[in-house]
């Protein structure tokens, strides 16, 4: 147990080095794009007193952004190590020369590597009459963790719930009285084999991972309103690759889960129906694209346009009724998808069944209308909040996971690894177990 | 319907560049790297070329010279050339000692005149009260003396000097002749007491043309020398009232005028008087002829 957190404690240190030194940079890794945006912390922590202005976000300020057209990235996982490497630099380097800093630490965030949810529970008996820390410790390490399989990692680990005798729904149970302590834990681990590559992929970047976190969730902190996150939400992330799908309740994240689609499908099917390049199908789908068909649409005729120097070839016109055709059964098989997943992670059981869609994808006219017909009525369109510095092209609901990794840089939830080691699992020589011991004996 | 325009918002740069790029981009945003490119690098540079220069004994000798005649040139304009030294307040005797002790040869440029040791050896004359030397303008070099007046006329190993009110050397005096308003003191440590020797021959004004001058006994106390060897003794302490006492006594009983060697008021209280040979014989006979003895031949 302890050995399996070290390189997520390892990281929490190299955050809390990169704070001191007051510049981090944020990496988004995404199928389509990299976002790189260099973050500039003015050392006030507003967590001490409240809340803070600006809801918190007081704390830091975005000074670089930067964008590059991701390659070797697929389905949200690192496919070519060294055009990543590459896209990577690039993204680095432009932030940096905007920011006019030199950045050696770097959060970062992907989409895709099968990411799985599971719910710890563990319960334990109160030592003293008070809980204390050490009991809340206890009570994470007595949870019972799943066999989750071999070549998986644990991403994140986070308390969500703590129960005290027959009172549940406890964010923070020290310092109260009770007996039995139970919480509950969400677990979620993703494939190990993309961490590694990831880290590898930064590393050659001569920078340093001081984080990582799911783009699923980091989409979900930035582009929920609070009583969203409070009241349950799901939010879903549709990017290039890959969608992810979060559902957030009581402001922690319960489940998290990724589908394969995104986007580039729908761009791909453009392009194979109409027989256009990949771009020309990209700037199709970004200029017409739609999943309504009305009337108007059959007269609205799109010149494909080509370069081939066959006359008849390049003066192709496809009315939008026809692309529209084509794109609407790919964005709804992947809103069946997450549906599906949805459905699988209990979604409907929700007090509130809000749904937030968010991410590059989301900007399809017309399908918030789609999405409230398949998946429920409470559907609206999510960008990420604002936060300080953020250029204006970088608001848009692309920019959800990027924007959503500055909040988890600047405040990051309690994951297991924060907590302290229970006493009774540290060395056999540990002071601590010896102060211990008298106290309990004296 | 929307035209198809070119651009999205931020600039979608393909990956490009090398690593080494890369590297260098970040080498130069670093703080301590630029730093030492901006400044340690130049200053390291124009110090060491510097150096290497002067590392070499020619060109060390030549920026010397060049110095030199830099110097040189700015110290021979007119402006800074002194023609000719002016001494005011000094008599002909003690301006003329000056220009012997300056010796200075003009014309001569003002960066080569160091005032203040100028003005410490005029000041080092003996009949040199205060000096003070200045740069007049039109190239004058302005001594301004101060002379000490003499006030006592010193009779000592080296003859007859000159000393002002505080006992400090004048110079030699001639002859006594040429002070003949300034009373003469001599004796053992005479010249550390000249402010007595002064008040007491405030005080002699009655007898001053008998004076003949005051002598200072065993470096203690005075005597007053009168012509005929008269000699007034004096105490060590309080010696102006014994000397007015002896004047009026004078006055009184025309004490001096009779034929005596030496009043001696050493003790204060006890005035003697010792009477010369032919006085206390003659003394001796009319007491005689008082008595009225037979008369020895």
């Amino acid at each position: 147990m302890i050995e399996l957190y070290e390189s997520q404690r390892a990281m929490r240190n190299m955050r809390k080095a990169a704070m001191q030194r007051g510049v981090v940079a944020i990496l988004d890794v995404g199928s389509s794009k990299i976002a790189c945006l260099v973050l500039r912390f003015d050392g006030t922590d507003p967590s001490e007193e409240g809340i803070g202005s600006l809801a918190g976000q007081s704390g830091f300020r975005v000074i670089g952004a930067a964008t590059t057209r991701s390659r070797g990235v697929r389905f949200g996982e690192i496919h070519s190590m060294s055009e990543t490497e590459r896209a990577i630099r690039t993204a680095v380097q432009a932030a940096q020369k905007m920011a006019g800093i030199r950045v050696d630490h770097v959060i970062a965030c992907f989409s895709g590597a099968g990411p799985r949810s599971y719910g710890l529970a563990g319960n334990v008996e109160v030592q003293g009459v008070t809980v204390d820390e050490q009991d809340v410790a206890r009570v994470l390490s007595a949870c019972d963790v799943p066999d989750y399989g071999h070549g998986r990692e644990v991403l994140h680990a986070q308390p969500v719930n703590f129960a005290l005798d027959h009172r549940s729904g406890l964010i923070d149970p020290r310092g109260q009285i009770g007996n039995e302590l139970s919480c509950d834990m969400h677990m979620l681990t993703v494939d190990a084999q993309s961490i590694q590559n990831l880290a590898h992929c930064v590393k050659r970047c001569d920078l340093e991972l001081a984080g990582l976190a799911s783009s699923a969730y980091a989409s979900g902190i930035a582009a929920l309103v609070e009583d969203e996150q409070e009241l349950g939400a799901a939010c879903i992330d549709m990017g290039g690759g890959a969608t992810g799908v979060s559902i957030f309740i009581k402001k922690h994240m319960i489940f998290a889960d990724s589908v394969r689609m995104g986007g580039d499908h729908v761009t791909q099917d453009i392009s194979m129906g109409l027989q256009v390049p990949t771009a020309t199908a990209e700037r199709i789908k970004t200029f017409y694209g739609g999943v309504h068909a009305t009337g108007m649409d059959d007269r609205e005729m799109i010149e494909t346009g080509g370069e081939t120097g066959d006359w008849e070839h390049d003066r192709r016109t496809v009315s939008r009724a026809e692309l529209i055709g084509i794109m609407r059964p790919r964005v709804e098989e992947i809103l069946e998808e997450v549906k599906a997943r949805l459905d699988a992670a209990g979604f409907e059981h929700l007090p509130s069944q809000k749904i937030v869609l968010t991410g590059a994808a989301s900007q399809i006219p017309g399908l918030d209308g789609l999405a409230s017909k398949m998946l429920g009525q409470q559907v609206r369109l999510g960008r990420p909040l604002r936060v300080h510095g953020l250029p204006q092209a970088a608001t848009g609901p692309g920019f959800a996971s990027a924007v959503g990794l500055c909040l988890f840089a600047a405040h990051p939830q309690d994951e297991w690894w924060d907590f302290e080691v229970p006493v009774d699992r540290y060395p056999a020589r540990s002071l601590k177990r010896a102060v211990q011991w008298f106290r309990e004996n004296w | 319907m929307r035209p198809m325009t070119d651009g999205p918002q931020m600039a979608r740069i393909d990956p490009k560049g090398t690593r080494l790029k890369y590297r260098m981009e970040r080498l130069m945003l670093t703080p301590l790297f630029r730093f030492s490119l901006r400044v340690v690098l130049p200053f390291t540079l124009a110090a060491g070329s510097v150096g290497l220069w002067f590392s070499s004994d020619s060109n060390r000798e030549a920026f010397g010279a060049m110095v030199n005649d830099v110097r040189a040139t700015i110290e021979s304009r007119p402006e800074f050339q002194v023609n000719l030294m002016a001494v005011d307040g000094a008599s002909d005797v003690v301006a003329a000692a000056v220009r012997e002790e300056l010796s200075i040869t003009f014309p001569i440029s003002s960066f080569d005149l160091n005032l203040e040791e100028l003005q410490d050896t005029i000041a080092s004359l003996d009949p040199v009260k205060q000096a003070e030397v200045r740069i007049r303008q039109g190239g004058v070099l302005h001594v301004d003396i101060t002379e000490r007046r003499p006030s006592v006329l010193w009779r000592g190993q080296d003859g007859l000097q000159l000393l002002d009110a505080k006992g400090i050397l004048v110079g030699p005096a001639a002859a006594r002749a040429q002070y003949a308003q300034l009373p003469v003191i001599a004796g053992e440590g005479a010249e550390d007491a000249v402010a007595e020797a002064l008040r007491l021959y405030a005080v002699t004004g009655p007898i001053r043309s008998r004076l003949r001058g005051f002598e200072r006994m065993s470096a203690r106390r005075w005597d007053v020398v009168l012509d005929r060897d008269q000699r007034i003794m004096l105490p060590d302490t309080g010696a102006v009232q014994a000397l007015e006492r002896i004047i009026a006594m004078d006055q009184a009983v025309d004490m001096l005028s009779r034929d005596l060697t030496v009043v001696d008021l050493r003790l204060p209280r006890r005035p003697t008087i010792r009477m010369s040979q032919n006085a206390t014989q003659e003394m001796w006979r009319i007491k005689a002829i008082e008595a009225g003895g037979v008369q020895k031949q």
